[in-house]
């Protein structure tokens, strides 16, 4: 029993928890919410297999993810009008992966053999062609109005007729367990090992023996396979699919979950979405600069976490299984920098939100509201209050910074003694 | 005739201006290994400096001084950003890049608004130069030109004779023995990141009022200075002139002569009443291609030929 609980342990709670969910989620909104995330988490998976298992930095992966979303949507349309065969609409998401595996082949054939910038500007360029070809192809792709569909056709087998959200959330919930665990088996498989040798050094696996081209190819197929698989959800999801589905923008949006979460760690393309949606959902509303945050967080990221915010967690592993006790020495010093780090990230926010204020705004009103105060921004007091928060964190942070490594690494040398002895 | 002529004109501009991209990034990218994913944000730099310049002191001021504000801040960016990425490699490099032209398009935005900014060519160069069969040319397309084919021979007197220009020369093909030799490679990359942002900023200024001075500029035209440096071949220049002028001329031609190209389907059996998908195809245009053609043609090339047509070494 307690083996069981130890393998499947994860599986099962992340079962429940989805299941759970719509019970204390009733908000329309965040049930919407919650159905674009378990899109997302399929995607920002298929996307990592390419970068974090198979160390292949695309462009264009937004390409499947769309064409079989827009396969789908005519599929759906289809099957309403009675010219195609019904397929049950929890299937079609297999559909959608098998456009995507398609595609994958095809293109994953031509793009594969080398990695690096080769592959990356290939990418590229299928990204570029097919977004100028959705204004070429009008039968298929409907130009900048996309394709409009509708999930509820066909028979209601069980009386489920997608047509409530909490109906399509199980749906999601349930393709994304699956894909989840499908392609966490394939990580621990030989061939997901191969990916990471691939990745790691491609000289290496050519003299003993294996085609780097080979492997890469049929890890991208794969990958497309499942963001096929997401597409087909999107679809399902919000009925309709545009153009801006298969652009940069929404290949960017994936790599830029990825990175945040964490590309080198299996959870953390999941943390990223999760964390991604959440502040797209909620923030996109409340401030312009959203998009600017996000930049701006995917640019710390790269330049100092390497791992992501799941390699930051990770980093701290070894501490909690060996002698969680010396978390109290770090409480101190760790408050100290995320403290000084909060201070100047609220600083910059409210240099950026004032500059945001005065450059959209549409009257000449100058009176706004930051941190929930009233203040006039054409006034100094606000710009210089900001500007010194962020010097003040800024310096704090230099000070700090070194104190929250020392601790760390005094815990993890206690660890390393803990394991010798 | 005059549609050739006039075309061919257009197309020769359009690629003089991103040879002035392309120049750039294929410097920083044989150089330093970073494909500068920004390096069309720095031309769009180079028009809201130029419009915000002018607003105050004129044009020509502008002409000198936005450009180098862009190489200033392309070197600050190199020192202080990609600098110290350096040390993650490529990938790290590469998607920091990425991630600063999404940045600097939102701050551009913050600052300027998401409207195009009404940044207008300058009165004393707003008149037709030549009229010939009836067609207006105007006297800023001729500047552009002037100073484009300026710039070009400027760039290669510089690479060709000059002793900076040799050391980047040597640094281009062998950087540890340039480094071995006793020269600052790291400041060699400072300055030929700012240099080639600064060039970029030139043809922000000069082709910022003409082709429209917007938050989306850079994203429409950084793809294409991709395409420019992989068909010319990394690190060549003469091959980045060539593949410019290239894909400056086929966009144009393409777009007005705009040529059915019914015939070549129909040879494939397709019918002229065709339905569905194929209608799309009965009723294709080159000036409908157009956008497609590039990127085609970045991809066979990389497929079929990654070093480009005058590269030395592959992508």
């Amino acid at each position: 029993m307690a083996g069981i609980l130890q393998r499947w342990g994860v599986w099962i709670a992340a079962a429940a928890v989805i299941l759970v969910m719509p019970v204390f989620v009733t908000s329309g909104f965040y049930i919407t919410m919650l159905n674009q995330m378990g899109v997302l988490i399929i995607f920002a998976l298929a996307y990592n297999m390419l970068l974090g298992q198979g160390g292949m930095l695309s462009f264009g992966h937004a390409v499947y993810f769309g064409l079989a979303g827009y396969t789908v949507a005519h599929y759906l349309n289809g099957i309403g009008e009675e010219t195609l065969p019904y397929l049950p609409v929890s299937l079609i998401p297999i559909m959608g992966g098998a456009v995507g595996l398609f595609f994958g082949v095809l293109i994953g054939f031509v793009s594969t053999r080398r990695a690096g910038t080769t592959f990356a500007m290939i990418s590229l360029g299928f990204a570029e062609m097919v977004t100028a070809l959705t204004l070429v192809v009008v039968t298929f792709f409907n130009g900048e109005e996309g394709i409009q569909t509708d999930r509820w056709v066909g028979p209601e087998p069980l009386g489920i007729t997608f047509g409530s959200d909490v109906q399509v959330y199980y749906l999601i919930g349930a393709w994304c367990l699956i894909a989840t665990a499908a392609m966490y088996a394939l990580t621990r498989t030989p061939f997901g090992r191969m990916c990471n040798a691939v990745r790691d050094n491609p000289e290496r696996v050519q003299f003993i023996g294996y085609s780097t081209h080979r492997i890469r190819w049929l890890a991208f197929s794969l990958s497309s396979f499942f963001a096929g698989l997401a597409g087909a959800l999107h679809a399902v999801n919000v009925e309709h699919v545009g153009f801006e589905t298969v652009g940069l923008a929404q290949s960017g949006l994936v790599l830029f979950m990825v990175w945040i979460g964490g590309a080198g760690i299996f959870m953390g393309p999941i943390l990223g979405a999760i964390l991604i949606t959440l502040l797209n959902s909620n923030l996109s509303d409340f401030t312009d600069a959203w998009y600017l945050y996000l930049g701006l967080l995917f640019m710390t990221v790269v330049m100092f976490a390497r791992n992501g915010l799941a390699g930051l967690i990770v980093m701290h592993e070894p501490i909690w299984k060996i002698k969680i006790g010396l978390f109290q020495k770090m409480i101190v010093p760790y408050a100290l920098g995320i403290g000084s780090t909060l201070l100047a990230v609220a600083g910059a926010i409210g240099i950026i939100e004032l500059a945001y204020f005065m450059s959209t705004r549409t009257t000449a009103e100058t009176i706004t509201h930051l941190y929930w105060v009233e203040i006039d921004a054409a006034g100094p007091v606000p710009w210089i209050a900001s500007a010194a928060a962020l010097a003040a964190g800024f310096a704090a942070c230099t000070r700090t910074y070194p104190i929250m490594a020392a601790s760390y690494n005094g815990a993890i040398a206690e660890v390393k003694a803990l394991v010798a002895s | 005739m005059e549609v050739f002529l006039f075309s061919m004109f257009n197309g020769v501009l359009y690629g003089m201006l991103l040879f002035m991209l392309a120049s750039g990034l294929t410097l920083i990218f044989s150089l330093m290994g970073v494909l500068n994913f920004a390096h069309a944000s720095f031309f769009m730099l180079g028009a809201y400096f130029a419009y915000q310049i002018s607003k105050y002191v004129g044009f020509w001021p502008a002409l000198v001084f936005a450009p180098l504000l862009v190489g200033v801040v392309g070197a600050a960016v190199e020192r202080y950003g990609l600098r110290p990425v350096h040390r993650f490699g490529h990938v790290a490099e590469l998607l920091f890049t990425f991630g600063l032209a999404f940045v600097m398009e939102e701050v551009i935005q913050m600052i300027w608004g998401k409207v195009p900014v009404p940044y207008d060519v300058p009165a004393a160069l707003n008149f037709a130069a030549f009229t010939w069969r009836g067609l207006d040319y105007s006297a800023y397309r001729l500047f552009m030109l002037v100073v484009s084919v300026g710039i070009f021979v400027a760039l290669f007197l510089f690479i060709a004779k000059t002793r900076v220009g040799l050391m980047i020369q040597a640094a281009l093909s062998h950087p540890q023995m340039v480094q071995s030799l006793g020269h600052d490679v790291p400041t060699i990359f400072m300055w030929t990141f700012g240099f080639g942002c600064a060039l970029a900023g030139i043809a922000g200024v000069i082709g910022g009022n003409v082709l429209g001075t917007e938050p989306a500029m850079a994203i429409t035209l950084g793809p294409i200075v991709f395409v420019v440096i992989v068909i010319g071949g990394l690190g060549s220049l003469w091959g980045a002139l060539i593949a410019a002028l290239f894909i400056g001329i086929m966009d144009n031609m393409a777009i007005s002569y705009d040529i059915a190209l019914f015939p070549i389907f129909a040879m494939f059996g397709v019918e002229r009443e065709a339905e569905g998908i194929m209608r799309d195809l009965v009723d294709l245009t080159t000036g409908g291609i157009a956008p497609v053609l590039p990127y085609l043609l970045l991809v066979l090339m990389l497929i079929f030929r990654p070093r480009g047509l005058f590269g030395t070494r592959d992508v």
